[in-house]
């Protein structure tokens, strides 16, 4: 198992790599820092300026090789909108989107699997008819106009709770079930159809024959089966909520953690901001599938090292 | 009835089981009456698609939907399976008294649970044993069926096993709380011809050494005989010829039984060809009115068009036939040669 860890690490630290290369690629090759980052008005002579502070006037590979060292060194440049290291921004950002993630995705599953499961019980009854209505709802809604929704019943209708911001629990839960809503509808579908698939499997027949009572066959026996798949559906649901949702959700609230970061990095052209969240984006995700690896291994004893 | 004096352990009584597929409904089963004495041995034989596991299934209360029984009786030592309370009954009698092994090793057991887990879980459930007291007894019904290392062996999962070894943990798994009725189906048919061999003797010795009833369900009557007392043949649905291993082997009267016993390879055999029935079971979604058998059978007569009624053969079992004991396959017309193994 360590060796394992070691080897996927390995790797994650070329997927990385190989990120920062694009990034420097997109940002000075193909673009120009000193036209996304100035003004329009900016004179030549400042432009000039603005390149020499950065280093931007070098050869490329100078430019490229101290890039890479910076990175080492996790130095990400300043951001310019806020006047202060890249990296400390995104730090104190970090654990508000970790939070908002944690919580939403927590809801998605604890709902999602349960009702997914029930419905499982019996396909096409009443109960699985409810919960499949709900999912396509639940998928076919657009998550910013559903975050409006929410805010305009029960901040702005109801009072019940904060229009926006953070702060407290009152804060989260808007933000939370608007992040959660279509990650459980598509948890609960494959459940559901995860669940199915088990227990028309032979193991179930014949545990029901050893005189297992249902309850036993669906929990210890179908669930520990159908939930395989499940993991990598929520896994994947983490990585899409990290590198994607958040920006909407977080937008849309005011959240003041990475995704609403990046958008403000982006209206203030902070490039040295933005290359700083997408690293950590990046290590971020490599972090969710190493430990989605050794989830697996832990529970699946026929995946062998590999 | 020949059997009348002690209560069979159990007995199946005029049989309807049905499904209600897309296409309409199909009738499973269409009638079937048997009987298991205590500590006897009944094959169910028939070719593929005759009822058997259906059989099997409705006696372990297995029959889910589509499914459904429609009409008949199964008793267990006299008492009904079937009413409310029989069906109580049967929920205590699965899995402890009355168990089943199945055609298919490969998936019969969960992926993700160990051996041992499956034991434990069963012994717990059935045997009111603690979690260590289950685990020794898990040790030792490894070794009853004749697998080595049972402690290691315990910590394993299903894929670190054989076929044959899975096959053996299934029987473990089936014996575990001393059944007195053990139903197998096709347990050999997935594995190996040498395999095949060990797990059926493996079985005959447990039977002997538990006394335990079994119904071993097969489409190969040739490993029926030195196993089984008694065997009732299956076709279409329906018990067709019943009786004692030796009578149905030496005198079959139906010439379905007949034909299979033509068809079967024996080990003595200096016949170098073997002759297999022509044509197909009928479909059970529109089954014929009469005789079942009538559009393979070479003796047919306008009498088949309605349906024999099950009689007494002189030795003892059951037929149901207008015209039992004739040599129905005296002439070759109506069969096809086929190479022997
Ligand atoms: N779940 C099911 N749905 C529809 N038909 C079924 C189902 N199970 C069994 N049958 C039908 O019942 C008949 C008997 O099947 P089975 O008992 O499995 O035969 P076998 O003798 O080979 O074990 C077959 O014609 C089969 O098509
Ligand atoms: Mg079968």
């Amino acid at each position: 198992m360590g060796t394992f860890i070691l080897r996927r690490s390995l790797q994650g630290f070329l997927v990385v790599l190989g990120v920062t290369i694009v990034v420097f690629v997109a940002t000075r090759m193909i673009g120009d820092p000193a036209q996304v980052m100035l003004p329009l008005s900016a004179t030549d002579a400042q432009r000039a300026a603005f390149e020499q502070q950065f280093g931007l006037d070098r050869p490329l590979d100078a430019q490229f090789i101290s890039f890479v060292g910076d990175l080492m060194r996790f130095d990400f440049g300043e951001s310019l909108w806020q006047r202060r290291a890249a990296l400390e921004v995104v730090l104190e950002k970090l654990p508000k989107t970790l939070e908002l993630i944690g919580v939403g995705l927590l809801l998605a599953t604890v709902v999602g699997i349960p009702l997914g499961a029930l419905a499982a019980v019996r396909p096409d009854g009443l109960f699985d008819r409810v919960v499949v209505g709900l999912s396509l709802t639940g998928l076919s809604v657009p998550q910013f106009w559903l975050g409006l929704l929410l805010i305009m019943v029960f901040a702005v209708g109801l009072g019940w709770v904060p229009t926006f911001g953070s702060g407290s629990l009152a804060h989260m839960i808007l933000p939370a079930i608007t992040l959660a809503v279509p990650s459980m509808a598509r948890i609960m579908m494959l459940v559901r159809s995860s669940v199915i698939n088990e227990l028309n499997q032979q193991y179930v027949r014949t545990a029901k024959a050893r005189g297992m009572p249902f309850g036993r066959v669906l929990f210890q026996h179908a669930m520990r089966n159908a939930l395989v798949p499940v993991l990598t559906l929520v896994g994947w649901e983490v990585i899409s909520a990290w590198a994607g949702y958040t920006v909407v959700v977080e937008t849309v609230f005011a959240w003041p953690g990475l995704g609403f970061t990046a958008m403000k990095a982006i209206n203030h052209s902070d490039l040295f901001l933005l290359q700083a969240i997408v690293f950590v984006v990046a290590v971020g995700i490599v972090l969710v599938n190493i430990g989605l690896d050794v989830l697996f291994k832990l529970i699946d004893p026929r995946i062998k090292e590999a | 009835m020949a059997y009348a004096q002690p209560t069979p352990i159990l007995e199946v009584r005029d049989l309807h089981v049905e499904f209600d597929t897309m296409s309409g409904l199909v009738q499973g089963l269409r009638g079937v009456s048997f009987s298991v004495m205590p500590g006897e041995t009944l094959a169910l034989v028939g070719e593929s698609g005759s009822g058997k596991s259906v059989t099997a299934q409705a006696v372990m209360g297995l029959i889910g939907l589509p499914g459904s029984i429609v009409s008949g009786d199964i008793l267990w030592k006299g008492q009904s399976l079937l009413t409310p309370e029989g069906q109580k009954k049967a929920a205590s009698l699965r899995g402890k008294s009355l168990s089943m092994v199945f055609q298919d090793p490969m998936t019969s057991l969960n992926p993700l649970m160990t051996i041992g887990a499956h034991l434990v879980e069963v012994l717990r459930r059935h045997m009111k044993l603690s979690k260590p007291q289950a685990f020794a007894r898990g040790v030792e019904l490894l070794e009853a069926v004749g697998i080595t290392e049972p402690r290691r062996r315990m910590a394993q999962y299903p894929h670190e096993f054989s076929g044959g070894m899975r096959q053996r943990v299934m029987i473990a798994l089936a014996i575990a709380c001393e059944p007195e009725l053990l139903i197998a189906d096709e347990p050999t048919t997935a594995l190996d011809v040498t395999i095949q061999a060990q797990v059926l003797d493996l079985l005959a010795d447990l039977q002997k050494s538990m006394g335990l009833s079994i119904v071993l369900i097969t489409h190969d009557l040739g490993i029926v005989a030195g196993l089984c007392e008694r065997v009732a043949v299956m076709y279409a649905g329906s018990i067709v010829e019943a009786g004692s291993a030796a009578t149905v082997f030496e005198q079959a009267e139906h010439p379905y039984t007949q034909g299979l016993i033509r068809s079967t390879p024996r080990l003595d055999d200096r016949r170098d060809r073997l002759v297999s029935i022509e044509g197909a079971p009928p479909s059970l979604l529109h089954p014929p009115k009469g005789c079942a058998f009538q559009s393979r059978c070479p003796v047919a007569s306008r009498q088949c068009d309605t349906k024999p009624a099950r009689q007494e053969t002189p030795a003892g079992g059951s037929v149901s036939c207008w015209t039992p004991s004739l040599p129905a396959w005296a002439d070759v017309a109506k069969t096809t040669e086929v190479h022997a193994r």
